[in-house]
């Protein structure tokens, strides 16, 4: 027995269904009802109902990219907030090798670093590293947050999102799985683009939502409206 | 979030003003949208709910009755408090009021008081004896910045709406009418405008991410005949007497603007 | 003098024995705060703000597998007749307690381990049934923070005014009357999560009560959902 469907806004204890299906993300189990757990849209996928929800805190998880800042500098560690209730540190390991030099002469506190979850302990202890591609210091651009549970949409299938904002606003973006994003480029685009992520966020859960944010993008940057003949069938819930 | 401005941000700011620009678009000059509701609290005798972009502050006017300073003894009394709740920004910490807190409220004060917006002899009930004392008190209910403008516009809009009973003497006793309620006596309005400097240029009403990098804060309060009431710098660089006069003018123009709210 | 002739059933406002005061709920009305609600129920305003979860510096306040959550209850100066002077007093620190223990049976604060939920609840005028109305409330806050939670945590109370058992007990009844029962309630399973009592009721005129509050409860609870799926354009 199921009382929802795909896409509904639900909130945390509403009864969502019985017996045969299976709790995914969002969601609990009271004896043989699944409820809700958070303010969030069902997604059901064959037996298993999940909720997305529409906010939530980062909380750290090992393999994630993320934008932190650095906030402190210990004896061979930085201490970053990476927008989460658990702080970050980055072990000087990870910057110099096994060679001693001044922290302070590679990263200060307020620099703005894309980094990877290397380790997530028991006790929420979260380390950071800076191996792999594309990793490392922002200099200059633009900070946007929002709710990570947004990123997905954000950066759409394949990237389709993230990328027609990066064509229309010529600007670089990079996007942390915590809800911050950098975006560099000229300073008017950086605001069309911060304008136009700001606007993902709020209307993440609605429908049509790409083709709305194109003609925003097309208006901002000046440029003629393209008409596109086959949209008739884009207007589909997403 | 840490209150630590991430220098990328910082940068930004500082680029985005020297060429005349602001993140949020405005020109220097520019106050964000501003919205003044009166008589939110049915409570309290005089109320206004005042928001300058995303900072929002309630402001109660609350009348009693009580002794005057010795050395004012005709004049009734403005006292004024704030606080800044920890509901307003995850940097404010419940406890007693911080010197943010304190400053804020003696600046608004010194605005109002010296503006001689309230007529405090007509406040007086019994010489020496009895008076009322006009309790101003600031909730700041979220915060972005420019909490000075803020408060001085809500307080003078709950000062212009807050009614008082009409208080008579028989006998030495004073009887107070609640049929009858009547407006403060208002004199003057003044008002306050605040500007940051940032990267060498001033801007008017800064957000909180300005207040974040500002090297200075100048507030000036100034009445409707632009006669100057009160002034307060804060933040650790200097400022120069050329850039002050200039600053005067433009605090001038600004505060012809924030009136209207008040009509 | 004045006398108030009251009919059976009506009350001085002109209510029924189990009907509310007129209710709004709003969610997501402050920019700052992680999620943030405000309520107006007869002439209480209220609210309320959430930050969380958040990193918690005092360390050895920390719980290793859990959440805490701390509430502050508040009473701005301007919300009641007499200017109430600032700051905590016995009374806001008593329901600052009852409060974070009425809110935490409905958080699951075992996912977020070491870290502080902050509910700031501010009066903003008061007229009977503040810590209720700031329960209610707060629990939206909580929703709309996206804090991961078994059931909305709704409260009202019910008591005994003029002889009779009543709903929602507006600032008059509450003074006057005989007794007071604050209660907070997880509607799906109809746990109680608040109970205080002050006055004099019989064991029946208890019962009596309760039941009320609980019917009060689950219809506050319709005007939490809505307000809830409403920030969301539903």
């Amino acid at each position: 027995m199921i009382f929802v469907k795909d896409k509904d806004i639900v909130i945390p204890g509403d009864i969502l269904a019985e017996n045969e299906y299976h709790t995914g993300r969002g969601t609990f189990k009271e004896e043989n009802k699944i409820c809700s757990s958070v303010v969030g849209l069902i997604a059901i996928r064959n037996k298993k109902i999940s909720v997305i929800p529409l906010q939530s805190k980062y909380i750290p998880k090992k393999g994630d990219v993320v934008i932190g800042e650095i906030t402190d500098i210990r004896f061979s560690m930085w201490n970053l907030d990476i927008n989460s209730p658990y702080s970050g540190i980055l072990p000087a390991s990870e910057v110099f090798g096994k060679e001693k030099r001044e922290l302070n002469s590679v990263f200060n506190v307020g620099d703005v670093l894309f980094l990877r979850v290397v380790d997530v302990d028991e006790v929420k202890k979260v380390k950071l590293g800076l191996k792999g591609r594309g990793l490392g210091k922002f200099r200059d651009g633009i900070l946007i947050s929002i709710t990570p549970t947004k990123v997905p949409r954000l950066i759409g299938k394949k990237g389709s999102m993230i990328n027609m904002i990066k064509d229309h606003t010529k600007c670089e973006i990079v996007v942390g799985q915590n809800g911050v994003v950098w975006v560099k480029g000229e300073p008017a685009m950086e605001r069309i683009a911060e304008k136009v992520i700001k606007t993902i966020e709020k209307e993440a859960h609605t429908s049509g939502l790409t083709d709305r944010v194109r003609d925003m993008l097309s208006e901002l940057c000046g440029e003629e409206k393209e008409e596109t003949p086959e949209k008739e069938n884009k207007e589909l819930p997403e | 979030m840490n209150s630590i401005v991430p220098e990328i941000t910082r940068r930004s700011i500082i680029n985005l003003i020297n060429n005349e620009e602001r993140a949020d678009g405005r020109s220097l000059n520019e106050y964000r949208e501003i919205s003044l509701e009166n008589g939110v609290i049915e409570k309290s005798e005089g109320s206004a709910r005042v928001k300058i972009g995303n900072t929002q502050l309630l402001i109660g006017a609350k009348p009693q009755i009580a002794e005057p300073f010795p050395d004012t003894p005709t004049m009734g009394v403005l006292m004024t408090n704030s606080e800044l709740l920890p509901m307003a920004s995850p940097t404010f910490e419940p406890g007693p009021p911080d010197e943010r807190s304190v400053e804020l409220a003696r600046v608004v004060d010194r605005c109002i008081r010296q503006g001689e917006v309230v007529d405090l002899e007509k406040l007086c009930i019994i010489e020496g004896e009895k008076v009322w004392m006009i309790f101003l008190d600031i909730h700041v209910l979220d915060y972005d910045g420019n909490l000075m403008d803020a408060a001085v516009l809500g307080c003078v809009a709950a000062l212009m709406n807050a009614k008082i009973p009409n208080a008579s003497v028989v006998d030495n006793e004073i009887i107070l009418d609640q049929e009858k309620m009547s407006p403060l006596p208002i004199n003057e309005k003044a008002l306050m405008c605040t500007f940051a400097k940032i990267g060498g240029k001033f801007v008017v009403d800064p957000s909180l991410l300005e207040e974040d990098v500002m090297d200075t804060r100048i507030s000036i309060g100034m009445r409707e005949d632009g006669s100057i009431c009160a002034m307060q710098k804060g933040g650790t660089e200097p400022i120069t007497k050329d850039e002050l006069m200039n600053l005067i003018n433009i605090a001038r123009e600004k505060t012809g603007e924030l009136l209207k709210y008040l009509e | 003098m004045i006398i108030i002739i009251i009919n059976n059933n009506k009350r001085a406002d002109g209510r029924d024995f189990n009907e509310l005061r007129p209710l709004k709920i709003e969610a997501g009305v402050l920019e700052r705060a992680d999620g943030s609600a405000y309520l107006e129920l007869g002439g209480n305003k209220v609210l309320v703000a959430v930050y969380g979860p958040r990193e918690f510096y005092i360390r050895r306040m920390q719980r290793p597998d859990r959440a805490i959550i701390r509430c502050r209850y508040n009473m701005a100066p301007f919300s009641v007749e007499d200017r109430k002077r600032p700051g905590p007093d016995r009374r806001s620190v008593e329901i600052s307690k009852i409060t974070s223990e009425a809110l935490k049976p409905a958080v699951f604060l075992e996912k977020f381990p070491r870290s502080t939920i902050d509910v700031f609840i501010e009066i903003l005028q008061a007229e009977g049934g503040t810590r209720c109305a700031g329960i209610t409330a707060a629990s939206v806050a909580l929703a709309d923070a996206g804090l991961p939670m078994k059931d909305l945590i709704v409260s009202c109370a019910a008591g005994k005014a003029n002889g009779q058992v009543v709903l929602d007990l507006s600032e008059i009844e509450d003074k006057e009357g005989e007794a007071d029962l604050p209660v907070a309630i997880m509607p799906r399973t109809g746990e109680i999560t608040l109970l205080q009592m002050d006055g004099h009721l019989t064991p029946e005129e208890f019962e009596k009560a309760l039941d009320l509050a609980i019917e009060g409860c689950n219809k506050i609870n319709q005007k939490q959902k809505e307000a809830i799926k409403k920030r969301y354009g539903e």
